[in-house]
C-alpha cells in the first residue's frame, strides 16, 4: 500500500492527502456480498476458501447486500432473476461496486445466440467496474479482479469527477440551467 | 408375468374400443402407441389400475413439435411399472394453433400422475399445450409474464424484457 511506504515514527502524526486515506480504507475493506448465480460461483467458493485466503486483502463475504461493498455477478443472469440482481444492487449503500465474473455476465457468453432467457452482459441491468474473463474463471482470476478493483479505488478522488469538470468547463452556467 | 406391446395395446383396445388407438409403430427400438387426445386420460387411468400392468410411475411426460408445416404438437407420457418391470410409451398427436391466443387443449393426467403436475407445467410453459383439468397451470421455469413458447419451431423471442433488450 502506497500509503505505507513512508517512513513512520515522527511524533506519531502520518501527513497524507485525506484521498489516500479515505481510498485506502476503502480498498482495504471490500466487502462482497454472499451471492451467486450458477458455476462461477462454486469458483467464487473455492476463492473465498481458506486456500486464498482473500483475508489477507481485507475481503470478507457478507450476508447481506446492505452490509455489502461489491456485488460479484457470478454466473448466468437469467431475465427472471434480472430485476431480482437489480434490486440487490439498489440495495447496497454507496460506495458500490461491481464485479462481473464469468462469460455468461460479462456478454452472455455461450448463451450469446440461442438464450432466450439469458441476458446478454450484466451491464446491461447495472454498471459494472470489473470484467473477469474465463468460463468458469480460476480463483486467482477472481482474485486478479479485486486487485484491480482496488488499483480502481485507489485512484478515485473527493472532487468532481473529470467527466463533470471538463462538462464545466465547456458549458456556462445558463447553458447548463437551461 | 410380463406382457408385450401388442398384449398392451390388444387390452387397451379390448377396454375401450379400437377408436382410442391412433396408430402405432412397432418398428421403434422403443414401440409407441399413438391415442386420441379425448382417451388419454381414461386409458392412463385404466393402465395404472389394471392388475395387470400397474403403471404406476410416469418415467417422463414430455412435447415435441412437428413444426409449422406439419402443423402437430406431440406429447409422449413414458410409463413405468415398478412391480412388473414393464415399460410402455403413450403419444398424444394435436394440431398447433397459432401459440398466441388458440392454444392446444389435452385433457391433463396430473389427476393420474402427480408426477405430471410439474411436467405438464413445463410442457405448457416451453410448448404452449393447454392441459385441462391440471390444478395450478402455470409457467414453470420463465417468468409468467414472459411472452411466447420458446421451443415452437417457430418461436421469435420479444425485443425487451422488462426493459432490457433480449437479442445479442
Amino acid at each position: 500500500m502506497s500509503l505505507l511506504d513512508h517512513k513512520f515514527g515522527q511524533g506519531g502524526i502520518v501527513v497524507s492527502q485525506l484521498e489516500d486515506v479515505l481510498n485506502w480504507a476503502r480498498l482495504s475493506s471490500l466487502f462482497p456480498m454472499s451471492f451467486g448465480l450458477a458455476c462461477c460461483a462454486i469458483e467464487m467458493m473455492q476463492t473465498f476458501t481458506s486456500g486464498y485466503d482473500l483475508d489477507r486483502f481485507g475481503i470478507i463475504p457478507r450476508p447481506s447486500p446492505r452490509q455489502s461493498d461489491v456485488m460479484i455477478v457470478a454466473g448466468t443472469v437469467t431475465f427472471k432473476m434480472a430485476d431480482r440482481i437489480r434490486r440487490l444492487y439498489e440495495q447496497m449503500p454507496e460506495p458500490r461496486y461491481v464485479i462481473s465474473m464469468g462469460s455468461c455476465s460479462n456478454c452472455g457468453g455461450p448463451y450469446w445466440e440461442h438464450g432466450y432467457h439469458v441476458v446478454k452482459g450484466v451491464d446491461r441491468i447495472v454498471p459494472v467496474d470489473i470484467y473477469v474473463p474465463g468460463c468458469p474463471p480460476r480463483p486467482e482470476a477472481l482474485i486478479g479482479g479485486f486487485l484491480k478493483l482496488q488499483e480502481k479505488i485507489r485512484r478515485e478522488t473527493l472532487v468532481a469527477p473529470k467527466a463533470v469538470e471538463r462538462f464545466l468547463a465547456n458549458h456556462t452556467a445558463e447553458q447548463i440551467q437551461s | 408375468m410380463s406382457y408385450t406391446f401388442q398384449e398392451i395395446q390388444e387390452a387397451i383396445q379390448a377396454q375401450f374400443g379400437n377408436e382410442v388407438v391412433v396408430s402405432e409403430n412397432i418398428a421403434l427400438q422403443q414401440p409407441q402407441l399413438t391415442l386420441t387426445k379425448e382417451s388419454v386420460k381414461d386409458v392412463c387411468l385404466f393402465l395404472r389400475d389394471d392388475a395387470r400392468f400397474f403403471f404406476d410411475q410416469l418415467s417422463c411426460l414430455t412435447a415435441l413439435d412437428n413444426g409449422p408445416a406439419k402443423n402437430t404438437l406431440e406429447v409422449i407420457y413414458h410409463l413405468y411399472s415398478i412391480p412388473f418391470n414393464l415399460s410402455f410409451i403413450v403419444k398424444v398427436e394435436t394440431e398447433r394453433g397459432d401459440g398466441k391466443e388458440q392454444l392446444p387443449e389435452i385433457p391433463s393426467v396430473a389427476g393420474v400422475w402427480r408426477t405430471a403436475d410439474w411436467h405438464e407445467r413445463e410442457a405448457f410453459d416451453m410448448y404452449g399445450i393447454k392441459f385441462s383439468g391440471h390444478p395450478d397451470l402455470r409457467r414453470i421455469l420463465l417468468p409468467a409474464d414472459w411472452e411466447g413458447y420458446p421451443l415452437r419451431k417457430d418461436y421469435t423471442e420479444q425485443e425487451y424484457y422488462h426493459g432490457i433488450k433480449v437479442a445479442y
